[in-house]
């Protein structure tokens, strides 16, 4: 499963029904916030502006400027086959961003569907749908992403298929955690006694109080997701060559770590960027988004 | 004894859900499975007795069925590539992963305790903010980047471990497999901190411990008994919902550092297209991730008599 700790339900502490918008207003007084956003907007732009900030092609080979040292030309050297390190940085970072903010949408939703439906409606729904999460979490996260895009076989689509049959057990059961705390509160018994139907209070009246809750761990959910869709590009399972990939660029680099540290480093650097901003950005939105919880 | 009994109880429907998603591996390979994994060696022969091997003309209960028959056996199908059966390759291989898990969340314990006790000591003071960053920039760091770090820093150029292997005889295995478990203490230690952490300035505010303090009881005294000891139990939580995380580590980092466990017996088996080894790794994950829950349930126990009572 997740390398990370489940909020607890929330809702009790989110009385002051004006507290979201005011704070929303102070985003930008919130350090760790703020700092995350800036930070993952200058990756984002840098990622996406790739064409305009190198004038390399990540792909085309060079051989006769093969494993180059840093030098104003190419900022952090060439790679065995002459590419610039740089260039394929930017682009694998692109690449690898593209499919994790892609790869988290399918289990975002489907979790919070089924966590909403478990929690609303109890009974054998829920003891069903739990005791699918508890056998898929069973299983230890990498070992079932690896082994479903083995036999899915690698590329892009897989990833998508393997995050999204793992991913939504940790929103089924964030959610179905608040729901269950909500669901008790006078404005859902009031909504059920005027006669709402129950996809109407789920959506209506349930999900935008809890939807935080998902929204919050979506972010280390993000960061988890490019760890797994670097390292199965790490093992050859990721995007094929020669599409440049974060983990794939450490596993070449890897071969000339005495001798060419920076093939290796800068792309792990470059992760670690990304799920720092991340974490900030995780966090700064549980102080601003739950007050009185930290 | 009613706690045991009813928590092994709870354990059957998971077991069982585990045997199915296994089962159903096969059935997720596009195409014929047994083409696809034969690959460029598929011959109408070999094709012909993998099907019968897996029962694929036959009704999926009637798979199941067959599958189930022979796990209970104790049969997890032959290897297409090692030969010989995958039971065993898996239990030959096992040794040196149960090894690393369990150095690996030692180490992890011995990293985490102390930061969240000097973070929790002095909340708000820069030692707390310092050891609040330590989960910022750990969560994102690739467990198999880190390694490979590690590798050069101590073994490349430091001398101090071996750069791969598992050692032979206890201390060749404690010095061989020290940085293998270091990058997965590492790899865990972010979240085991932030819960203990969290436990710990929790338990520090409660009423028990001003009794404590006042009633006299000595400061090493205090944290050992009163602190300590109820501030572990929601990080042994949090270690028992991160288990899967810690043992899937070690998948990555064997192969990193040769470590001859089930982890590399993995990796290897899919650049083999070695199926029946792929499928019954997978299982032996699922069963140890199964059986280290229950260890850490029944932990509880032990650690807090309460929880026997609870449910």
């Amino acid at each position: 499963m997740s390398a990370i700790s489940f909020p607890e339900p929330a809702l009790a502490q989110q009385a002051d029904e004006h507290a979201a918008p005011r704070a929303a207003r102070r985003w930008y007084r919130q350090p760790a916030l703020a700092t995350g956003l800036v930070l993952l907007a200058v990756i984002v732009i840098a990622a996406a502006a790739a064409p305009l900030l190198t004038p390399y092609n990540p792909i085309k080979q060079n051989l006769g400027a093969s494993l180059l040292g840093p030098s104003a030309h190419h900022l952090l050297g060439t790679d065995q086959t002459g590419r610039d390190t740089f260039a394929r940085l930017l682009y694998g970072l692109r690449n690898d961003l593209r499919i994790a903010f892609i790869a988290v949408l399918a289990p975002f939703c489907i979790g919070t569907i089924l966590g909403s439906i478990a929690g609303y409606f109890g009974g054998w729904v829920d003891t069903v749908l739990m005791r699918l999460v508890d056998v898929v979490v069973a299983f230890p996260f990498y070992v079932l992403i690896i082994a479903l895009v083995f036999v899915l076989g690698p590329g892009e689509r897989s990833i998508y298929i393997a995050i999204t049959l793992v991913g939504w057990v940790s929103y089924a059961r964030i959610i179905r955690g608040e729901i269950l705390v909500a669901k008790r509160q006078d404005y859902v018994v009031a909504a059920r006694s005027g006669g709402l139907s129950p996809i109407r209070i789920i959506g209506r009246h349930l999900l935008p109080n809890v939807i935080t809750q998902a929204f919050i761990y979506a972010m280390s959910d993000i960061v988890q997701d490019i760890l797994a869709i670097v390292t199965l590009g790490y093992f050859g399972l990721g995007v094929p060559p020669p599409i440049p990939d974060l983990g794939s660029m450490i596993n070449d680099g890897q071969n000339f770590l005495t001798t060419h540290w920076q093939l290796t480093t800068f792309p792990g650097l470059a992760v670690v960027l990304v799920g720092l901003s991340l974490s900030l950005i995780g966090d700064g939105l549980a102080d601003v988004l739950r007050p009185g919880h930290s | 004894m009613t706690f045991v009994f009813r928590r092994l109880l709870m354990l059957l429907p998971v077991a069982l859900g585990v045997t199915i998603v296994v089962f159903f591996m096969i059935h997720l390979i596009p195409g014929d499975p047994a083409q696809t994994i034969l690959g460029i060696h598929a011959t109408p022969q070999r094709i012909a007795i993998l099907h019968k091997q897996w029962g694929l003309d036959r009704p999926l209960p009637s798979q199941y069925w067959l599958f189930m028959d022979r796990l209970l056996h104790g049969n997890l199908g032959q290897s297409l590539y090692y030969g010989g059966s995958a039971a065993s390759l898996i239990m030959q291989r096992l040794p040196a992963t149960l090894w690393l898990i369990v150095y690996a969340a030692v180490i992890a314990v011995m990293i985490s305790v102390p930061l969240a006790t000097i973070a929790a000591t002095r909340k708000d003071a820069l030692r707390d903010h310092v050891v609040r960053a330590v989960p910022l920039l750990g969560l994102g760091m690739p467990p198999f980047w880190v390694g490979i770090l590690l590798v050069y820093a101590l073994a490349i150029q430091v001398h101090a471990f071996p750069v791969s292997g598992y050692g032979s005889g206890f201390a060749g295995h404690l010095h061989s497999m020290f940085l293998p478990a270091l990058t997965v203490a590492i790899a865990l230690s972010p979240v085991v901190i932030r819960a203990l952490r969290a436990s710990m300035l929790n338990v520090l505010g409660a009423e028990y411990i001003t009794t404590a303090r006042s009633k006299g009881v000595p400061p090493g005294r205090l944290f050992l008994r009163h602190v300590l000891r109820n501030a572990v139990i929601p990080a042994v939580t949090v270690l028992g919902i991160n288990i899967g995380f810690l043992i899937g580590g070690t998948v990555i980092i064997e192969n990193i550092f040769a470590v001859p466990g089930i982890g590399q017996l993995l990796i290897n088996a899919i650049f083999q297209r070695d199926f029946p080894v792929v499928q019954g790794v997978t299982l032996a994950f699922g069963v140890l991730v199964v059986m280290v829950n229950l260890l850490a349930d029944l932990s509880y126990a032990v650690l807090d008599p309460r929880v026997r009572f609870d449910r």
